[in-house]
């Protein structure tokens, strides 16, 4: 049972200002992933929730207990490190068993556990190497059986999967994902990967400048994202964006095409992804500028009324630059965001 | 240049230099140790050996490096792990506890000297106390404990420094990371210093004793300021053979006896300190 609470947790490094006011609930078992640029505050967060940084305000809850003015090792966390960490003067076995050693447990105990957690993360025939003679994927391995081999109640993870090549992250991240769905931890995941965050996580918090933009699942984030700066990080290629004149009652007007949207006085800014275009009779008139067939679809760089605009349309369409298209958006799937808070407008 | 020769003719000039000056000077001493005018012999060895002073010469050496090297060792640990916590100050208080680095080995005999003898600053501190009548003089055949506890606090005041900077050098080597993962996972800080600091300052730590124990077999000036011939070293005697006794081939021989026990506790010292194999640090 390990329900994590962080209370207005701010953080100032100096007159720099890290983290302002977070606040944040993870619940038991939960799979939570903090997404965000680098420099957005996301492993600060992180490193305080494991005590190796001290918020400058606020609290940390886990599972009932107030634990910011706890030790690291008195908060029932393990952690797996950006640079994996795995101690270079220890065995596999031992680095494994290093946190249960710690906790004096019987040898027994420690031989066991290791064995286990090393047999699921299939690492078994590495236990007496040393971390030099490994390569980067079962170092990495290496540290999050470490942590597992705690029985954590949370798990922190910092950026795990960076240091790996592409082949290596896509199968240690369904393989951490299938591992951690099967224990009975809370996680909490760090990265700047949309594509890791989209695909392991319960729910996301987007992070920006210190704060949480947005903390919802996947799909939500996705498909409704709650600020501009979250439709224009989470996907690829990215949402796009035009201005929106008022015409009348709900009605807008964007690219001189008139659209259903929500009753506001002001001008808004309309949005719409990439894949949510359709080629129709009627519709955003587009100047192609750059095709890039990508197999399964076409993605085309075009210019709507002097703005960049992306469209990912099917790959038997046959589109050259300078082609005019007439593109609809789909309905349900346009969104409207507040220029001045940039935060979406239903 | 041909790629494969331009590391030999690098490495050129400083091997002649050796060659030149500790090589040809080395195989000179051997010669002159292993002979006494006529062919090989050992007689010079047998002679430094079977001498009365001899085994109390090697006994105070020993006995003094054994005292010192300990105590050296344990000051520039925590020295060391306290300067690499600091955060300001660190470079200035580094360069104050290194002073006694730059100062020579008499003139920090002397200095010592300055405080333990009749009218030095200890004695004149406790009379003026009126701990004692009269100044006394501490450095005397009567007080063999003084004088070896004056020679130890010599040695540790100006020799602790070179182990430090060794051994600061190393803790800054040391990755934060493996740190901050042994404190996740349960280490204490004396843990942590046990687990992490003194395995992964293993290449540190053999260098540091490794040139400390040498040094201290070479312990000359120092004792000779402080105890003149109260407290014989070996290197002290190999001094008395060469310009007291005019014995060159003893003094040889007695420079070959210390070369010896200086290369057997370097091997000791690299074998105990030894990296596993496998392991990279």
């Amino acid at each position: 049972m390990a329900q994590i609470e962080i209370k207005n947790v701010a953080k100032r490094f100096g007159s720099y200002q890290a983290l302002h006011d977070i606040n944040l609930t993870i619940q038991d078992q939960e799979f939570m992933v903090l997404l965000g640029a680098s420099g957005c505050g996301k492993t600060t967060l992180l490193r305080i929730i494991a005590g190796l940084e001290t918020a400058t305000t606020g609290e940390v809850w886990i599972g009932g207990r107030r634990v910011d003015h706890l030790a690291p090792r008195d908060r029932g966390i393990a952690m797996v490190f950006q640079n994996y960490a795995v101690f270079p003067h220890l065995t596999v076995f031992e680095n494994i068993g290093f946190g249960l050693r710690m906790q004096k447990l019987p040898n027994d105990e420690v031989k066991g556990r290791v064995e286990r957690t090393a047999e699921l993360m299939h690492i078994e025939q590495l236990l007496k190497r040393y971390s030099g003679e490994l390569s980067g994927g079962q170092r990495q391995r290496v540290a999050v059986a470490r942590a597992l081999a705690m029985e954590p109640d949370v798990i922190l993870m910092d950026e795990p999967l960076s240091n790996l090549d592409a082949l290596l992250r896509m199968e240690m991240r369904a393989e951490l994902k299938g591992v951690l769905a099967a224990s009975t931890t809370t996680a909490i995941y760090v990265t700047h990967d949309q594509v890791e965050a989209m695909s392991m996580a319960d729910r996301i918090s987007v992070m920006h400048q210190g704060e949480i933009v947005q903390a919802a699942s996947p799909i939500e984030v996705y498909r409704n994202p709650a600020a501009e700066f979250v439709a224009g990080f989470i996907g690829n290629p990215p949402m796009n964006f035009l201005p929106a004149a008022p015409a009348g009652d709900g009605k807008w007007s964007v690219a001189g095409q008139v659209m259903d949207g929500p009753s506001s006085g002001k001008p808004l800014k309309f949005a719409i992804r990439p894949e949510d275009m359709r080629p129709a009779d009627t519709g955003l008139t587009a100047t192609a500028k750059v095709v890039e067939p990508l197999g399964a679809h076409l993605l085309i760089t075009c210019e709507v009324q002097g703005s960049m605009f992306r469209a990912v349309l099917d790959s038997d369409m046959s589109v050259k630059p300078g082609d005019q298209l007439t593109l609809a958006p789909q309905p349900d799937r346009m969104r409207w965001f507040d220029p001045d808070t940039t935060l979406a407008v239903a | 240049m041909n790629a494969r020769l331009l590391p030999y003719v690098l490495i050129l000039p400083v091997t002649l230099f050796l060659c030149l000056f500790f090589l040809y000077p080395f195989l000179l001493v051997s010669k002159q140790a292993f002979s006494t005018g006529a062919g090989f012999t050992l007689d010079n060895f047998r002679e430094v050996t079977s001498y009365w002073k001899f085994p109390i010469t090697m006994r105070n050496t020993l006995l003094l490096a054994a005292a010192v090297v300990p105590i050296q060792l344990a000051l520039a640990l925590l020295m060391a792990t306290m300067v690499n916590r600091m955060k300001k100050g660190r470079d200035l208080v580094l360069y104050v506890w290194t002073i006694p680095l730059g100062i020579s080995d008499l003139a920090a005999g002397i200095i010592w000297l300055a405080i333990f003898e009749q009218s030095g600053f200890l004695s004149s501190m406790m009379s003026g106390l009126g701990l004692v009548d009269k100044p006394v003089n501490l450095l005397t055949f009567q007080n063999p404990g003084i004088v070896f506890l004056a020679i130890m606090l010599a040695e540790i005041w100006r020799a602790t420094a070179i182990m430090l900077v060794i051994l600061v050098a190393g803790i800054g080597l040391i990755p934060k990371e493996y740190y901050e993962a042994a404190e996740v996972f349960g280490a204490s800080h004396w843990k942590r210093f046990l687990r992490i600091t003194l395995p992964l300052l293993r290449p540190s730590l053999q260098t540091a004793l490794v040139l400390r124990v040498i040094l201290a077999f070479e312990i000359f000036a120092v004792v000779a300021a402080l105890s003149g011939t109260l407290f014989p070293v070996l290197m002290g005697e190999t001094y008395a053979y060469q310009f007291d006794l005019l014995n060159s081939g003893a003094a040889a021989a007695m420079a070959l006896i210390i070369l010896a026990i200086s290369i057997a506790f370097t091997l000791i010292i690299l074998r105990v300190l030894r990296v596993p194999k496998g392991a990279t640090i």
